[in-house]
């Protein structure tokens, strides 16, 4: 199966292991991430101003170029758009929920993007990484799986994005299951924790370090108290936040034990025993190996 | 017989001029009576130095274009840029690394980028202006050096971005990284820098410094390009 994939500017830069792990787990899948050939950032945030039209040209102009993948022959479809950060879907999905709802906002979007090939009509699906997974079967993902991750404690962090708002969430917003799923079917132990879906701080990290300090710490103690060897996301910022901010919660509490933060399809990757160079580690703050060498390459 | 010259209306700062037809807009200007000293370079559509804005009778679309190198039409509305006030981080190109950090610390502004794409209409050399941001702004510095490489620095794409970023001193700084860090090394230019060191071609550039504005002209335009 040939999708077309977003990858997203974090993917292209800080979070490179996410993107390298995920078309590697696709692959033993027979899921082919296709590049949009061309593209730009999603938008980041979507603009809850009723009138602010300008914040959704970014996440319609994406849409528009899926137009003649199909046709080109570069993907199978062209009505569905896989993406992987929490981030990017959360801002597809709003802006796609609001031009489908008001077609005149959307004529007006079609008009000011005068310079592209296609205009959109609101018929482009936003698909996550998950809810693909999902759709393949956790069942059959279970038969790719030939590293035992057994005894491996994973607890899966949703934040915010992925489930909030429920419009545009991929899983019921207080009880989601579908992390779970997954890392059971890789074989590996879900962990039961309140903090699954609790706020990292998001973009307080630029500028408010404590309050992001303070709720990463909350996350992370929750995970640690129901004894989780890591933490898995798929959101590149919450990654930022639980992963990079570990270093300076060890210089400020001396007693502090780090935790690795995976995105799920670097487990994936480790699950499905494909070749190390493609979990894409190079980028992840906390190293995971010593964890990974003790309890699953023994 | 005379040939009847067609004129046309344009008018310059809202005033009405009658100029030839065909005329640049730099041509205009100057039969209309002005005499410009900034806003204008080379003539030659190279050093962008002729930035224009104007607008076309019944086209609602504000337009970009060099002066030197865009024809009146009849009606045209247009005024001259003689200036775009840009920021241009001071840097040492030797510091830098060809990554993405380097443009958030000296161009923070291009994450503030929408993908409006106005930039990219605005743009008289046809570049994919907002492309190579974004190209940027995901540390793609090669493809932002290549989609970039046609700039000529008019500023008009800074003028009508909303979200004030001044795309083509954050180009040069990407083709300046390209340049000295990822492009490939060519032998054949590190031979003919040795050629140069060496005096191979200091004859024929003290003839071209001894000869006069006409033959200069003369051998120029009748210059081979010889591509290999
Ligand atoms: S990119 Fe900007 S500065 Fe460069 S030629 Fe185009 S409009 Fe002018
Ligand atoms: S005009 Fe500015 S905001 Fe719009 S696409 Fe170009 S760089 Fe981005």
């Amino acid at each position: 199966m040939k999708i077309p994939y977003f990858p997203g500017c974090s993917l292209k830069t800080y979070a490179s292991g996410f993107e390298k792990s995920a078309i590697a787990a696709g692959k033993a899948l027979d899921i082919e991430l296709v590049e949009l050939p061309r593209w730009n950032c999603c938008g980041v945030v979507s603009s809850l101003t009723k009138d602010d039209l300008m914040h959704h040209l970014a996440p319609v102009r994406n849409l528009m170029r899926l137009s003649d993948m199909k046709t080109s022959g570069l993907a199978d479809e062209d009505k569905r758009l896989l993406v992987l950060c929490s981030m990017c879907m959360n801002t597809f999905k709003r802006t796609n929920l609001k031009v489908r709802e008001n077609s005149e906002d959307l004529a007006t979007l079609n008009d000011f993007m005068y310079l592209e090939e296609a205009k959109y009509d609101g018929s482009v699906d936003i698909v996550h990484f998950l809810e693909l997974l999902k759709e393949y079967g956790f069942d059959k993902i279970s038969e790719s799986v030939n590293t035992s991750l057994a005894g491996l404690k994973v607890a899966p962090y949703y934040g915010c994005m992925l489930i909030r708002p429920k419009e545009v969430g991929i899983d019921d917003a207080e009880e989601p299951t579908i992390f779970e799923n997954l890392i059971s079917s890789l074989g590996a132990e879900p962990v039961s924790w309140h903090a699954k879906n609790q706020c990292c701080g998001s973009y307080l990290t630029v500028n408010k370090q404590d309050t992001v300090i303070k709720l990463t710490r909350r996350i992370l103690d929750n995970a640690q108290q129901e004894k989780a060897d890591v933490i898995v996301t798929s959101c590149p910022l919450c990654a930022f936040n639980l992963d990079s901010r570990q270093a300076l919660l060890q210089e400020t509490n001396p007693g502090f034990e780090p935790i690795p933060v995976l995105y799920f399809t670097q487990l994936m990757a480790i699950a499905f025993g494909l070749d190390a160079a493609t979990y894409g580690f190079e980028k992840n703050k906390v190293d995971p190996m010593p964890l990974l060498n003790k309890k699953v390459f023994i | 017989m005379s040939i009847e010259k067609k004129m046309v209306t344009v008018y310059i700062m809202g005033e009405p001029q009658q100029v030839p037809e065909g005329s640049t807009i730099i041509m205009a200007w100057e039969y209309a009576g002005f005499q410009l000293k900034k806003g204008i370079g080379c003539r030659e559509g190279f050093c962008g130095a002729c930035a224009t804005v104007y607008r076309e009778k019944g086209d609602y679309k504000l337009k970009g274009g060099l002066a030197c190198q865009t024809v009146v039409t009849d009606g045209m509305s247009l005024v001259q840029i003689p200036f775009v006030p840009s920021e241009k981080p001071q840097y040492d190109l030797k510091n830098l690394e060809p990554n993405i950090d380097t443009f958030k610390e000296l161009f923070p502004t291009i994450f503030r980028c929408v993908a409006c794409n106005t930039c990219t209409k605005a743009c008289p050399q046809d570049i994919k202006v907002m492309d190579y941001i974004q190209q940027l702004k995901r540390g793609d510095i090669a493809a932002a050096a290549d989609t970039s490489f046609d700039c000529i620095r008019c500023g008009l794409c800074a003028l009508r971005c909303p979200a004030d970023i001044v795309q083509f001193n954050a180009a040069t700084l990407a083709q300046r990284l390209y340049g000295k860090y990822l492009a490939l090394r060519s032998p054949e230019l590190e031979n003919r820098l040795k050629e140069i060191d060496d005096g191979k071609f200091d004859a024929e550039i003290a003839e071209l410094n001894n000869m006069g504005h006409d033959d200069l002209v003369t051998k120029y335009y009748s210059r081979q390009i010889k591509i290999k």
